[in-house]
């Protein structure tokens, strides 16, 4: 009986080793064995990948599964289908649940939750803080031994910037990252979008762009002072980009993100008071969509990452200052990026494709992102010129609380593979 | 060669041979200590006065014996660190004692620099027992008298020092000392724990006990202290046990004649398991024998000529 | 500078008085030796060799520094270097001969008899020097003397041993011609 998997005739992008050529991929007991033109080995299951693009499987640093504690929301389970429908094969899941990922007990059980029922792999985040307080340091060793991969209290910024340089310093001996949401919320205090024009005329609340970049640039000091790894969660301001970039110019350590919904709409965009606009940090100016879109070019920001943030349908048809913030965003997010980024000539779709894939990889240590013999065969398959509907009876998420509802996206993804296991088939 | 100080403040400004000639005088110390009369006459007739502000049973207790058995008079002065008793200053309560004709003072202060104060403004010898986290002289002198006793030299030695080195006067007179005579010194504890650039005093910093450990000839674990935690240090102290502690896996990374040592009391079960520190690797206790003859030799180089 | 004693003088001394102290007719079991340092402590080691050699059995020896028990500790400026002192052996009812090299005030004997009265209590202690000086200080004597030498004040006498000098030889200097 013959077995394996050959995934036949598509264009292979390999960021890591800069590969594109029209080639196959051949896949046996999970691993990636070859990749060339016209491979005659037997196999038992076979993929017709013409006009198709081959890539590693996409990975998402920075998603909220919600579980445990707001399962209505969305689930493990539900949230890995999300993932895999959008092209991820490995996410990374905030700790801000109820409760939160403060102990290694609960890291288990997210590893648990994953096994049995994640489609996908879903690997942890810890908190940095005992129960996301912001007072104490929760127990990373222990944690890390548990099997975190980086530590955040997203959500919330650590304010006591004593506590926040013993993170960072004592990470120094686990290495692994730290994952700072930068929002100083003395200054970002009510409001509900971005601090301008628009807020003026919609009467609403405003969070300053300043409360994100007072907040940058504390982090980025104690991140020099302390000489440990720093990495900045869903960057969204100009002069947020402008200080990372001196930061790396210093030789700081740091990384950054910025989500695909921040790159495609702006605080204009947040009309007729639709609460899937409202998100944190909110949808800034067209000036710093364009900043955002240059950094990625000159690598100031590394990575593209969703900030998946499920709500339910209740809880979004609030008003506009009730309603939480947050919007889904797994199975957008290549459409988007292909259509803000790629289209639009800021990356080459290799360049783009390294955001989502081998960058994140190194940042977070892990061997995946890539497609090269001997790896785990992590594979997404998208047909670049098929544009889709975004409807919500099609979401696999269990909310729908996107702003993207009714829009024509480029790009479908039709296969997620992982380990050589087909986990996400799109219906013709 | 000649011992021209009044003092003895911190081992940072001693010669290598002026250590050396307080290690070879202590050799003398250290048999009077195995005779059946541990006394000798040699300080007879002076008044030594242990002013401690900071408790401290063993080493007012071994300071105390050293005298003792140099034949000299002791006075002991204990204040509460809360407050100088009724007011006074440091250094009033120094001169009001110096009135009453005696010949040395040793200090144990939770400020540093209070040994210098006094040794500033008074005419008599002053011996640091302890200023903050500055330094422990004396302590760095018995460690470095014990390694030298069993393994005949200190040059080229690897020792590592575990713990609390950022808040540690025992890490830093050692430090000092060690590095003078040759050895080549290893700081390990978490991050947060460690000084900020501690590697300019010629010591390599390592946040792996595994690593640090590795061929290691002399392990010194230090104190660590139930503050830290609620201080932010860190997160708890099961995990500075997980990750510090010494146990019998890691020492075998270690040299196989490795020797185990500790400046006391030892929290057993956090920074050591009792085992190792009853097990045949420790000189702990010999430190604490060592120490009363270290003490010895200081009150002689300093007090007994004029 | 006057030599006193050269090497087959002090060989034939020494020989003499190792002589005169088993003429007492003592157990070598309870006789023990002890050297005052430093020049005291060779002059020890050959007297117990010599008795091995007479007796066929070696008296115990040990050496003994005086500095922690000197009198004259605050009256100098220096610091005297502490040597080591080793007696590892009872000296309980044991007849105990210290050996010096010169025996000059007698306060380094006196201070030797305290070293000694604080590691137990011998039955009997006596004395053997080299050279007598003369201008003692106390009343102290020497129970065996290799050579009396008069002496003044302005003079010194130095005793050379091989162990520590190099050669044997006994020096009688005038203090301007003394090499400290």
């Amino acid at each position: 009986m013959p077995e394996g998997l050959l995934i036949k005739g598509g264009r292979v992008l390999d960021p890591a080793s800069n590969l594109d050529e029209i080639c196959d991929v051949f896949i046996k007991e999970g691993k990636v064995r070859k990749i060339a033109r016209n491979i005659n080995l037997s196999y038992s299951e076979l993929i017709d990948a013409s006009d198709k693009i081959v890539i590693p499987g996409l990975i998402d640093m920075h998603v909220h599964l919600r579980e445990p504690g707001r399962e209505d929301e969305e689930t493990i389970e539900s949230g890995s289908r999300a993932a895999a429908r959008g092209g991820f094969t490995t996410v990374c899941c905030m700790p801000n649940t109820d409760p939160p990922i403060d102990d290694p007990s609960l890291v288990k059980f997210i590893y648990e939750q994953a096994k049995n029922k994640g489609a996908v792999e879903i690997l942890p985040i810890a908190t940095i803080s005992r129960r996301r307080e912001g007072k104490e340091l929760s127990p990373m060793g222990r944690l890390k031994k548990a099997g975190a991969i980086a530590f955040s209290d997203d959500g919330s910024w650590v304010t006591n910037s004593a506590l926040m340089r013993r993170a960072l310093e004592y990470v120094k001996m686990l290495n692994l990252p730290i994952i700072s949401h930068c929002e100083d919320e003395s200054l970002s205090a009510e409001g509900v979008m971005n601090e301008g024009y628009f807020s003026t005329v919609n009467g609403l609340a405003g969070i300053p762009r300043e409360a994100e970049e007072v907040a940058i640039f504390r982090d980025l000091a104690l991140a020099k002072m302390t000489d440990s790894s720093l990495h900045l969660a869903h960057v969204s301001t100009a002069n947020s980009v402008r200080l990372i970039k001196k930061a790396k110019n210093m030789g700081i350590k740091v990384t950054a993100e910025v989500t695909p919904h921040h790159l495609t709409i702006s605080d204009e965009g947040v009309t007729d008071f639709n609460t899937n606009t409202k998100v944190n940090p909110p949808f800034r100016g067209k000036e710093d969509i364009e900043l955002l879109k240059e950094s990625l070019r000159d690598n100031t920001i590394d990575v593209i990452a969703t900030d998946h943030a499920p709500h339910t349908v209740e809880e979004k048809e609030k008003d506009y200052e009730e309603a939480p913030f947050g919007i889904i965003g797994l199975e957008t997010a290549l459409s988007l990026v292909l259509r803000e980024v790629v289209e639009k000539k800021i990356l080459s779709l290799m360049q783009a494709i390294a955001k989502l894939t081998v960058n994140p990889a190194r940042i977070l240590g892990i061997d995946r992102g890539e497609i090269r013999e001997g790896v785990k065969a992590n594979i997404t398959i998208f047909d670049p010129g098929k544009v889709w509907l975004v409807r919500e009876e099609e979401f696999l998420s269990q909310s729908s609380n996107s702003p993207f509802l009714g829009w024509k996206l480029p790009g479908k993804v039709e296969w997620t593979i992982i380990g050589g296991k087909v986990v996400y088939r799109s219906e013709k | 060669m000649n011992f021209n100080r009044k003092d003895l403040l911190g081992i940072e400004s001693l010669s290598r041979e002026e250590i050396l000639f307080i290690l070879e005088t202590a050799k003398s110390f250290r048999e009077v200590i195995d005779r059946p009369i541990k006394k000798v006459p040699t300080l007879r007739g002076k008044t030594v006065v242990n002013l401690f502000f900071e408790s401290s049973t063993r080493t007012r207790m071994s300071f105390e014996l050293a005298e003792k058995r140099l034949s000299a008079d002791i006075l002991n002065f204990s204040v509460s660190t809360s407050s100088s008793t009724k007011g006074e200053t440091l250094l009033d309560t120094a001169r009001n004692i110096l009135a009453m004709k005696v010949d040395c003072f040793v200090l144990r202060h939770s400020t540093p620099g209070t040994p210098h104060l006094l040794a500033k403004e008074l005419p008599v010898s002053i011996i640091n027992a302890g200023d903050g986290a500055h330094e422990h002289p004396t302590q760095a002198l018995l460690d470095l008298y014990t390694i030298r006793e069993k393994k005949g030299k200190i040059e080229g030695l690897k020792i590592v020092i575990v713990g609390d080195i950022s808040h540690s006067r025992v890490a830093r007179s050692n430090i000092w000392g060690m590095c003078k005579l040759g050895a080549k010194v290893r700081v390990c504890g978490p991050p947060t724990l460690i000084p900020p650039l501690i590697e300019k005093m010629g010591v390599e910093v390592f946040y792996s006990l595994e690593d640090a450990l590795t061929g290691a000839d002399i392990v010194m674990m230090l104190r660590i202290q139930k503050e830290r935690q609620n201080e932010g240090f860190l997160p708890s102290n099961s995990e500075y046990i997980d990750f510090f502690s010494l146990n019998e896996e890691k020492l075998n990374l270690a040299q196989p004649d490795v020797l185990v040592m500790h400046p006391g009391p030892v929290n057993r079960g956090v920074e050591l398991p009792a085992r190792i520190a009853d097990g045949e690797k420790s000189i702990i206790l010999d430190q604490v024998t060592n120490g009363v003859a270290v003490r010895m030799a200081v009150l002689y180089i300093l007090l007994a000529k004029r | 500078m006057v030599r006193l004693m050269n090497e087959e003088d002090m060989r034939r001394a020494l020989l003499r008085l190792s002589h005169q102290v088993l003429e007492k007719g003592v157990e070598v079991a309870d006789l023990i030796i002890v050297g005052i340092q430093r020049r005291g402590v060779p002059l020890a080691k050959r007297m117990s060799k010599i008795i091995e050699e007479l007796k066929g059995k070696k008296p115990g020896t040990g050496i003994l520094d005086i500095t922690l028990y000197r009198d004259d500790l605050t009256q100098i400026a220096y610091q005297p270097v502490v040597r080591s002192t080793h007696i590892p052996f009872s000296i309980d009812n044991k007849r105990v001969v210290l050996i010096d090299d010169v025996l000059y005030t007698g306060r380094t004997v006196r201070a030797a008899i305290d070293v000694l009265i604080d590691f137990g209590r011998p039955q009997k202690i006596e004395l053997a020097v080299l050279i007598d000086r003369g201008h003692r200080e106390l009343p102290i004597r020497a129970d065996y003397v290799g050579k009396n030498v008069p002496t003044s004040s302005e003079e010194m006498v130095e005793v050379k041993v091989k162990e520590i000098d190099g050669r044997d030889e006994v020096l009688l200097l005038k203090k301007s011609e003394v090499d400290i």
